[in-house]
């Protein structure tokens, strides 16, 4: 599904990724963990086409399409989805207008005929109901005086209703009380098919513990430095990142 | 009649209509109004049409607006100039209590049914004949025709306008909606004078509506006086939506009595030339005012809102919002005087101006300019200029949503905080569909009045 080779990215010259190689196949769970600054959110701003980032070498394919190719909505639109660290706030826009909104240029571009209202009103209920999001969150503004579990379980409702192939889950579990944790991974595993991938990027193995990887992967200064079973996650909880620092001291 | 004036140096002509035709423009118009007019012209003919040497209207230089051959109405007949339709108001869920002025002249066809008792809605020449001791007592009070040339040009030309008068503890549910229509054939020159009083708990939402229907460039002038006496809540909205040819310079004076509450919001939506001029005096303790103001410029508009809160006395709020969205090369500029006098203690003064340009060519010029005389008192304000937020583009592109969608959908977030001060429920979701529409670029202000549905000429849409 998606394939990253070699992998190089800058900000302002300086260089975050250097060289990353990752292979991501339908169904899979992927974990990335790493310590602070070791370039996990530059990874899944890059895979999302933030352009802030530069990428000065290597290649991403996914579904056989080179997604450093595309536009960040053709990405979204091919199935690509980026659960926000910091979800943005949209004051004005409601989440009905900004979600179907969303939804018909997906169906427009894998040229499927929009949703009426009905439709669409009806679809929210389902997805609603299934990641236990709050009802009168979708009645409010995008975002707007969410709090931060607020807008964690919003991503995860957003990545209910447009059925990403692969989601990555950027530090959702960050700022998450217990109980807004469970919910969110609830969804997650509920959204899981046999056909979907996710990337788990995360600080902690708590989330992990909802959330059950096939493979974890420890980032550090921008390279994939250790990939195991998800036996790696409990080794990082116990022993903390020092050993792998020093380990791959430059 | 219609007068036909030809302006090409300004003062010398204006001074000439003025001269030429004093026994008209006296004509019928309330002894209180022509009493103060000799005076006004003086001031206005002394300072002349300002421009932008003048320090307040550095950012707007009227002198080319005001030039050109104009029709001028000097009655009731010659405004309305055989337009005898009966207006009506279209759209269904705004319901309001309707009144319509052609050329700044009141409507002889308005009907104004179901007021509360003692409600008074109507031309201000008429009521002030019927109401002297209203009229006397506020006209010409707060409005500075001593001082500001434009409100001394008002002052000395306007004839008719509307009245509008809240007695002692009235509350009028539905909001009265004062629709201006410019229409002629030939370039006009306009000048309106109202006048509102709101007495002691009493409580009243007006709107003001300004509506060009015919291609013609309009030159206007208008100006409303607002009183709001004690414990009383005025929220005055002003609608302006006009073509590109329009120059308009709009005079809105508040003055407050105790415990009193008003809001102001000016939404320019589309125009070519306009010029706020918005005072309140806090003349009392214990006053709130509520000051807003939105601007959506685009092709070569542009915007100038010159606000001045006077916290003359303590113990007084204000909370001061502008918000403008510049396209293609429109400029703006906005001036924010706060005035905290002496003994004006325990004041609290807040004001923001934001500002979102969308082009290298859109420009604004924003000066907040805060005058603190007492010493116990809280003041903030806060200008930016800025672009689309980078971050929150990226965040609706990686939900799918194109850029040219994300942008309508960041600058209507932009201008939401301000239509979000509306009090009034259905004109907010009013505004908030036209603004919706305007950066759609679906918004067609020819197509028909913004808030009644009148239908424009199309002609218009320059």
């Amino acid at each position: 599904m998606l394939v990253i080779k070699d992998l190089h990215a800058k900000i302002d010259d300086k260089e975050i990724l250097r060289g990353i190689n990752l292979e991501i196949k339908p169904g899979e769970v992927h974990a990335i963990m790493g310590p602070n600054g070791s370039g996990k959110s530059t990874l899944s701003s890059v895979l999302a086409g933030n352009e802030k980032f530069e990428v000065s070498e290597g290649s991403v394919t996914f579904n056989d399409k080179d997604l450093l190719d595309l536009a960040p909505e053709d990405r979204a639109r091919e199935g690509l989805f980026l659960s926000f660290q910091y979800p943005v706030e949209i004051p004005g826009v409601s989440m009905v207008n900004f979600m179907r909104t969303a939804i018909n240029e997906h169906r427009k571009y894998n040229e499927l005929t929009p949703y009426t209202a009905s439709e669409f009103l009806k679809l929210m209920r389902e997805k609603k109901k299934l990641v236990e999001i709050d009802s009168n969150l979708t009645n409010r503004s995008v975002n707007e005086g969410f709090s931060g579990g607020e807008k964690k379980k919003n991503e995860i409702f957003q990545m209910a209703m447009l059925e990403p192939k692969l989601a990555i889950l950027d530090e959702t579990d960050s700022g998450l009380d217990i109980d807004a944790l469970r919910v969110v991974a609830n969804g997650v595993n509920k959204l899981k098919t046999p056909e979907n991938s996710t990337i788990v990027i995360t600080h902690y193995q708590r989330l992990l513990d909802h959330i059950v990887p096939d493979f974890v992967h420890v980032l550090y200064k921008g390279r994939i430095v250790k990939s195991a079973g998800k036996e790696l996650a409990l080794e990082l909880e116990e022993k903390g990142y020092d050993w792998i620092k020093k380990e791959f001291e430059d | 009649m219609n007068k036909t004036c030809r302006i090409v140096n300004l003062q010398e002509e204006y001074s000439q209509l003025y001269k030429e035709n004093i026994s008209l423009l006296e004509d019928g118009a309330p002894s209180k109004m022509n009493a103060l007019r000799a005076k006004a012209f003086e001031v206005f003919n002394a300072k002349g049409i300002p421009s932008n040497k003048v320090e307040d209207y550095k950012y707007t230089n009227l002198q080319p607006h005001f030039k050109g051959t104009f029709d001028i109405a000097l009655s009731n007949e010659a405004a309305f100039n055989g337009m005898d339709t009966k207006f009506t108001c279209d759209v269904p869920e705004l319901d309001t209590h309707n009144v319509f002025l052609v050329n700044g002249w009141y409507s002889h066809q308005n009907e104004v049914n179901n007021l509360p008792k003692g409600v008074i809605v109507g031309s201000i020449r008429e009521c002030a004949v019927k109401h002297p001791e209203v009229f006397e007592k506020y006209y010409g009070h707060t409005a500075p025709a001593d001082n500001d040339p434009m409100a001394a040009m008002n002052t000395a030309f306007a004839q008719d306008g509307a009245f509008i008068y809240i007695p002692k503890g009235i509350v009028v549910e539905k909001p009265i909606q004062l629709v201006n229509i410019m229409n002629g054939d030939n370039d006009r020159l306009v000048f309106q004078r109202n006048l509102i009083v709101v007495e002691d708990n009493a409580q009243v939402k007006i709107m003001l509506c300004d509506h060009t229907i015919a291609p013609q460039k309009f030159v206007i002038n208008n100006l409303t006086e607002a009183f709001a006496n004690e414990n009383s809540i005025l929220d005055v909205y002003n609608v302006q939506n006009q073509h590109n040819l329009t120059t308009q310079v709009s005079g809105m004076y508040v003055h407050q009595k105790k415990h009193s509450n008003i809001l102001t919001n000016n939404l320019t939506l589309h125009s070519g030339i306009t010029r706020n001029n918005i005072r309140v005096t806090m003349d009392d303790e214990h006053c709130e005012s509520h000051v807003y103001g939105l601007y959506l410029s685009d092709k070569n508009q542009h915007v100038d809102n010159f606000t001045f809160i006077d916290h003359a006395k303590p113990n007084c709020q204000s909370f001061e919002l502008f918000k403008g969205v510049l396209d293609d090369s429109a400029s703006g500029a906005f001036t924010g005087r706060v005035l905290v006098r002496p003994d004006a203690q325990q004041t609290n003064a807040y004001q923001s101006n934001n500002n979102l340009l969308l082009t290298e060519n859109a420009k604004i010029n924003s000066k907040p300019q805060l005058e603190i005389y007492a010493d116990d008192v809280k003041c903030s304000h806060g200008a930016t200029v800025g672009q689309l937020d980078d971050e929150a583009m990226f965040y609706l592109r990686a939900r799918g949503i194109n850029p040219t969608e994300g942008r309508i959908l960041l600058m209507f977030a932009f201008a939401y905080e301000v239509i979000d001060k509306i009090r009034v429920e259905p004109l907010k979701e009013n505004i908030r569909s036209l603004v919706e529409k305007r950066f759609r670029g679906e918004f067609d202000k020819c197509d028909s009045c913004v808030v009644c549905g009148q239908q424009g000429s199309s002609v218009s849409c320059l």
